[in-house]
């Protein structure tokens, strides 16, 4: 096949700036031939070289006692003791869900999945973090109904239990929703595998599928904005098979039982480029690979298309030399494909052959550490001022608070999302001790008496009104989550789903953001260990909220720690942990209620959320504490009704008085934060107290549980409900916009 | 008593019954590859959950040629047990060695929680240790759970008590609501006519320790290591 010459219109056609292709032409010393283009434009997209955030994801913490792998790797690792490794991180994959929800889903599983196991992790637990538009719109329903389906076809075939993560809604996502996919894998701390071609001579294997033309280019797609025509580029998105992957998968753990294994990575995002000239470069090697040896399920493939290609269920990897039958023979027992393709070479280039003829040749260090990296122009953008003007003033009181708190409940982002997590395979492995619908998913770890806690949050409305404050309530509130669950917050892993970078408002919004979540980091002592940004979420110039989605792990020091937010028994005390201030700003309850997306979100104060933290775990691992729910999205008041009715086997109500004097509807649903709802047996209480004391944390009964009915009043309310009725408003919200009972 | 749990590609709850054979009830439990032939020495094969070869095809239906499913049809025809746990369920009736089908669940979407299901009869070396009408709580989890059968089989499957567990409500009630994929009858397990093999929708392996929520199913397991069903002991 011909080449076509390198034109303007061809380079401004691979999404690189004429600057970028002078710095390519000065790199090689000549012209870059159509394939190195190609490589160069897909190892330079946003989505793969990180270009525009880098220099604001330096500000983040990445070391710690117990972090054992920060940022740079296939993923994080953080140590669980007793010889055991955490392996876990986060990745989006919004815009191949946008185009085709179905695969795009199920591909963004595949791919994180693959970034554990080739770390030596065992995936045990997947969570997912999916924003959409609102359900009312029939488009939304159905790019809804493909992504769960996409994540249950792919994850429960593959065999990873889906056990948690949260769906919000938001106008903004409609035409942009997210998919964010975070994936945990436990390994012997003793033997953890990294993404390095080591050992001049040693030959690197392609194992796995074959390779098609799917997902060329799928790496640029997911580096620009969408337009009316974005669905046109459905070829960009690849298709999954879970059953092929499931044997990936066993077939790479029981090679990395052998001494075999020098380094693997898989074939994700721009497919065999990446991870060739990735495992170079942090090898400090080169790679030369022979495309003709690379096994298709095509004809008459280009090598443009087959370095370009993003075929899923792909690794690469290299061997000992001398190991090559053992990791055949192990390939072959899977019936996958394991065939040497080239060797790593000691000059530090990344070398294509398409038979005799060289078809590529540069620098692995050129297009993987020698990237561009922008600073883009920053500016708070003109409307900030006006989103967070609120006079809450001129917000009418409401005149039935029952109506709200039901009208709150049956809100798609706060009601049961059941009906999208039983279509996912959470028990898998039986590990799962505390499974969705909770505040973290908690899980055992097998042969020890510990656990670990998992929560994924992240409200973009905050952001949206003040990136700064956003970016610290996504780290505290999920933090909080994993508290309430029984754990200690370790570690953390994010996607950072944003618009277009070159927008200066965007540009602001990211930096501020992650200042924000720096800050919760360091306070909160949680560092981050990797992650994913997505940028250009944005469709005909409208960009989604910004997004900062957190996914936190912590650990149980016992199994026994793990906590629910249902109420366990009547007669129990319940208390409010924190001050409930006239935070309305930013609120579920002025969007629903009043259609305002306005003010600024709660004040947080780290050392605050810090001490409330500290204080809940304490009496938790004391034995005090029998449930345990953050306050968040909807309030006190969405708090104590969800601890009343999520568990289904066992409702059961509870009487509450309150008595502070502040606007009954902050009161019952504003967001202030750093609070927490307590129950407990009332013979506890004094030494609850003893123990807020020491922390400094205000904590105050506030009733009871036990009955059929919700009662809560105050000064100028009294709301008093069957659990009945608050469960068909909860429960039933979601699957009625899909036709369902 | 000697487990041993088939694995084909693609079936992702071999360890979880390992784990809950040895670990929980202390006995042997090995892995037996899907290519193997010779399947000697084992008192039970259980066929555990899964997807095996995908099941991209009608489920089971490719699983059921792998090589080693011959030797299980001997064990079987020796009268030695087997247990099918969901896809091993689905595999045993394309096999032929259950009767009836699992067709797609009448709710068209994946399933993944706890259930009641009613122990009908306690006449097998599955449910022995359990109480006639007992009400178990065990999760399921499958696309393809709805069982069903023609009119002359069911008719036989009520006529041989070979119906064994049906889904109920937590009373123990049968309704509609109760059944969570539409099976023919409510019916949740059955097994053949020399009783010796069972297949079942509901994990029985995931409700055996009290700290994930159930130990109901616990019963199934103790009912077979209490059955001394023991496969030597019939063979010569």
């Amino acid at each position: 096949m011909k080449e076509p010459a390198i034109t303007q219109e061809i380079v401004a056609g691979h999404q690189l700036t004429p600057e970028e292709y002078g710095r390519i032409l000065e790199i090689l010393g000549r012209e870059p031939t159509w394939t190195e283009l190609g490589i160069f434009s897909v190892m330079w997209s946003e989505h793969c070289s990180y270009k525009s955030s880098k220099v604001h994801l330096q500000h983040f913490p990445t070391a710690g006692p117990g972090i054992l792998q920060g940022p740079g790797e296939n993923a994080g690792v953080v140590d669980l003791g007793d010889g055991l490794a955490a392996v876990f991180k986060m990745e989006s994959h919004n815009h191949p869900s946008y185009i085709e929800p179905y695969q795009g889903a199920a591909t963004g599983v595949g791919g994180i999945i693959r970034d554990i196991f080739t770390m030596g992790a065992r995936p045990i637990v997947l969570l997912d973090s999916l924003r959409f538009g609102p359900l009312a719109e029939p488009k939304n329903r159905y790019l809804m109904g493909r992504v769960v389906a996409g994540i249950s076809g792919y994850g429960n075939a593959v065999g990873v239990p889906t056990a948690g993560g949260e769906v919000v809604f938001a106008d903004c996502y409609s035409h942009n929703p997210l998919v964010n996919v975070l994936c945990l894998g436990i390994a012997p701390v003793d033997k953890l595998f990294f993404a390095r071609a080591g050992g001049i001579g040693n030959p690197v294997i392609y194992v796995g599928a074959k390779t098609g033309r799917d997902g060329i280019h799928g790496a640029t797609m997911a580096s620009e904005t969408f337009d009316e025509k974005s669905e046109e580029r459905r070829p960009t998105v690849q298709v999954g098979d879970p059953f092929r992957e499931k044997l990936l998968i066993e077939a790479c753990l029981e090679l990395m039982q052998t001494d075999a294994l020098v380094g693997i990575q898989d074939m994700g995002a721009a497919g065999l480029t990446c991870s060739s000239c990735e495992m170079a470069s942090r090898g400090g090697t080169g790679v030369e690979i022979d495309l003709r040896l690379v096994p298709r399920r095509e004809e008459g493939m280009s090598p443009y298309e087959v370095m370009l290609s993003e075929s899923q269920e792909r690794m690469l990897l290299v061997a000992r030399q001398g190991a090559e039958a053992t990791v055949r023979e192990i390939f072959a027992k899977y019936d996958l494909d394991a065939v040497v393709v080239g060797r790593v070479t000691g000059d530090g280039m990344m070398r294509v052959r398409d038979g005799e003829r060289v078809v590529v040749s540069i620098p692995a260090k050129a297009l993987v550490d020698d990237v561009p990296v922008y600073d883009r122009p920053r500016a708070r953008p003109a409307w900030q001022d006006e989103v967070q003007r609120l006079n809450i003033a001129e917000i009418p009181l409401p005149r039935d608070y029952g109506d709200i708190l039901l009208r709150l409940l049956a809100s798609p982002t706060i009601a049961s999302k059941a009906m999208v997590w039983e279509q996912y395979d959470h028990m898998l492995f039986l590990n799962t001790v505390v499974g969705p619908g909770s505040d973290a998913v908690v899980l055992r770890l097998k042969g020890t008496e510990r656990g670990i806690a998992l929560a994924t949050d992240g409200n973009g409305r905050y952001t949206f009104l003040d990136p700064f404050t956003g970016g610290m309530i996504a780290v505290a509130e999920a933090a909080r989550n994993v508290v309430a669950s029984g754990a200690e917050p370790v570690a953390m892993t994010n996607c950072l789903n944003f618009g277009d970078p070159t927008r200066p408002e965007i540009s602001w919004q990211f930096a501020e953001a992650v200042r924000g979540m720096a800050a919760a980091c360091r306070a909160l002592q949680t560092p981050v260990t990797g992650g994913n940004v997505s940028l250009y979420n944005e469709t005909m110039g409208q960009a989604i909220f910004p997004t900062p989605i957190v996914g936190m792990l912590g650990i149980l020091s016992h199994i026994s720690h793990a906590t629910t937010q249902a109420w366990k028994d009547a007669e129990d005390v319940v208390v409010l942990v924190g001050e409930t201030r006239e935070d309305l700003g930013g609120s579920e309850y002025l969007k629903v209620c009043h259609g305002l997306v306005q003010g600024r979100p709660p004040m947080i104060d780290l050392e605050t959320e810090r001490r409330v933290q500290r204080f809940c775990l304490e009496a938790i691992r004391a034995g005090l504490i029998r449930s345990a729910h953050d306050c968040s999205d909807g309030g006190l008041a969405v708090a104590l009704a969800e601890c009343s009715i999520s568990n289904p086997e066992r409702p059961m109500g509870v009487e509450v008085s309150l008595a502070e004097s502040i606007r009954p509807d902050a009161l019952l649903f504003g967001e202030s934060q750093s609070r927490i709802v307590l129950s407990l047996r009332e013979a506890d209480l004094k030494q609850l107290g003893e123990i807020a004391d020491r922390h400094g944390v205000a904590v105050r009964p506030i009733g009871r549980t036990g009955g059929p009915r919700f009662i809560c009043r105050g000064p100028g309310f009294h709301v008093n409900l069957p659990l009945t009725l608050l469960d068909q408003a909860w429960r039933g919200a979601v699957p009625a916009y899909f036709g369902r009972r | 008593m000697k487990f041993g749990i088939i694995v084909f590609p693609g079936s992702n709850c071999e360890r979880d019954c390992q784990w809950v054979l040895r670990t929980v009830l202390g006995q042997e439990a090995e892995l037996i590859w899907h290519k193997e032939r010779d399947v000697e020495g084992y008192d039970c094969l259980v066929l555990p959950g899964g997807f095996a070869h995908g099941d991209y095809l009608r489920t089971g239906a490719i699983a059921r040629f792998s090589p080693v499913m011959e030797a299980v049809e001997r064990h079987a025809r020796r009268g030695g047990l087997v247990l099918g746990i969901c896809n091993g369920f689905q595999i045993l009736c394309e096999a032929g060695l259950l009767p009836g089908v699992l067709l797609r669940n009448a709710s068209l979407s994946f399933i993944c929680r706890h259930v009641h299901i009613r122990v009908e009869t306690t006449g097998t070396p599955f449910t022995a240790a359990c109480t006639a009408g007992q009400v178990l709580r065990i999760p399921i989890n499958h696309n393809e759970g709805r069982f069903y059968a023609d009119a002359e089989t069911l008719a036989r499957l009520k006529g041989n008590d070979q119906m064994v567990f049906r889904y109920v409500t937590s009373a123990g009630e049968i309704s509609g609501e109760a059944n969570p994929n539409g099976s023919l009858d409510h019916i949740a397990g059955v097994c053949n006519e020399q009783r010796n093999v069972l297949g079942l929708m509901p994990h029985p392996e995931r409700a055996a320790e009290a700290l994930l929520g159930s130990t109901d199913g616990r019963l199934l397991f103790e009912s077979i290591i209490g059955s001394g069903h023991v496969l030597s002991s019939i063979r010569r």
